[in-house]
């Protein structure tokens, strides 16, 4: 294949992310302009922070002041569902070589959520490729976002209210492909189960992390229960 | 706030948030092939994605006290996603469902049917 025609496989592919970061970042630079702060400091968190909900919390922490280490813990508490999408990734990224630094730092849950529905056609360094083209473009659709709002701020003309729903339908496709690959009931009953169990019990910041703990703990159980299961079989 | 202080929490952010999404890989790099490790891969994204979805449908309350809540991203949300599903089961074409619903919902929300009666 043509690295073009690679590109732009890659790219359809991570569209519908587009249509989310440019106003969620634009969103984000508007707001972080409008407290006083200089735009391209809006840039360099898009830059090297990169998380939707952890920047926008840090807006709220800067307007507090809130000290260093509170910085510290509610920035790593509030992100910390990360820890398991790392988990569920070990293997792929394994032999990433120089990539593999930028492909860990640059997870965030659409990123994630586009990579573990690839279906693997493409082995070794070409699927570390596309990973790579996919994470890279993702960071773009944020940081251009970021600066057309911090920069441009409210005068963007187009009524783009309501696009941001193309990050809840790209995980409404992505849970379809993934059922019809897997063709397992398990993994969607039991965040059916954490997932509601969290939205009525949690507050929001905690939803996330809690539902996504609960269910890696649940799948644990279920592999020592396999793995006890095969051992009476045996 | 002085700059520097602006610097150093921007730091702070970025590192700890960097420590969410690397420990993983180093604490278990060489367990990759573990067969917990394996089930987690195998199992652990269908679950998420279906959390990611009840997350982004969080605001959407059928019933508000008491009452059919067709406010923001009340009923607009549930016809949107409907059709998303419905496009995907019918076309199986990621984008064609994705820019259909999504198209829908900005055209619900713009024409105003988020204010409630």
């Amino acid at each position: 294949m043509l690295s073009l025609t690679r590109w732009r496989h890659d790219f359809l592919q991570t569209l519908p992310v587009m249509f989310g970061y440019l106003p969620l970042g634009a969103a984000f630079g508007i707001l972080f302009v409008q407290l006083g702060h200089p735009w391209w400091v809006a840039l360099l968190m898009s830059l090297f922070i990169y998380a939707g909900a952890g920047q926008f919390m840090a807006i709220t922490l800067l307007a507090n002041h809130a000290g260093l280490l509170e910085v510290a813990v509610a920035t790593f508490m509030l992100n910390s569902r990360h820890l398991f999408y790392g988990l569920s990734l070990l293997k792929r990224f394994q032999g990433a070589g120089w990539r593999k630094p930028y492909l860990i730092f640059a997870l965030t849950d659409e990123t994630y959520s586009l990579l573990t529905n690839q279906g693997r056609q493409q082995h070794g360094p070409e699927d570390h490729a596309s990973a790579c083209r996919i994470s890279l473009m993702n960071q773009l659709w944020w940081v251009m976002g970021t600066l057309a709002g911090a920069v441009a701020g409210a005068t963007i003309a187009f009524d783009s209210r309501g696009i941001e729903f193309a990050l809840t339908a790209l995980f409404i496709v992505l849970t379809l492909e993934q059922a019809s690959r897997l063709r397992r009931a398990l993994p969607f009953a039991i965040a059916l189960f954490t997932g509601l169990g969290a939205l009525a019990l949690l507050p929001e910041r905690h939803l996330l992390l809690g539902a996504i703990g609960t269910t890696s703990l649940i799948l644990l159980a279920h592999y020592r229960w396999l793995d006890r299961h095969q051992e009476t079989c045996r | 706030m002085n700059d520097s202080t602006l610097a150093l929490m921007i730091v702070i952010s970025a590192l700890a948030t960097f420590a969410t999404r690397v420990l993983p890989f180093i604490a278990l790099s060489r367990h990759a092939e573990h067969p917990l490790i394996l089930h987690l891969g195998r199992y652990l994204p269908p679950a998420v994605m279906m959390i990611l979805v009840i997350y982004a449908l969080r605001d959407f309350r059928p019933v508000l006290e008491g009452q059919l809540n067709l406010a923001a991203n009340g009923l607009p949300t549930l016809i949107a996603s409907l059709v998303v599903a419905s496009l995907h089961l019918w076309r199986r074409n990621a984008l064609v469902s994705i820019i259909g619903g999504t198209g829908l919902y900005m055209v619900m929300v713009q024409l105003g049917w988020h204010t409630t009666p």
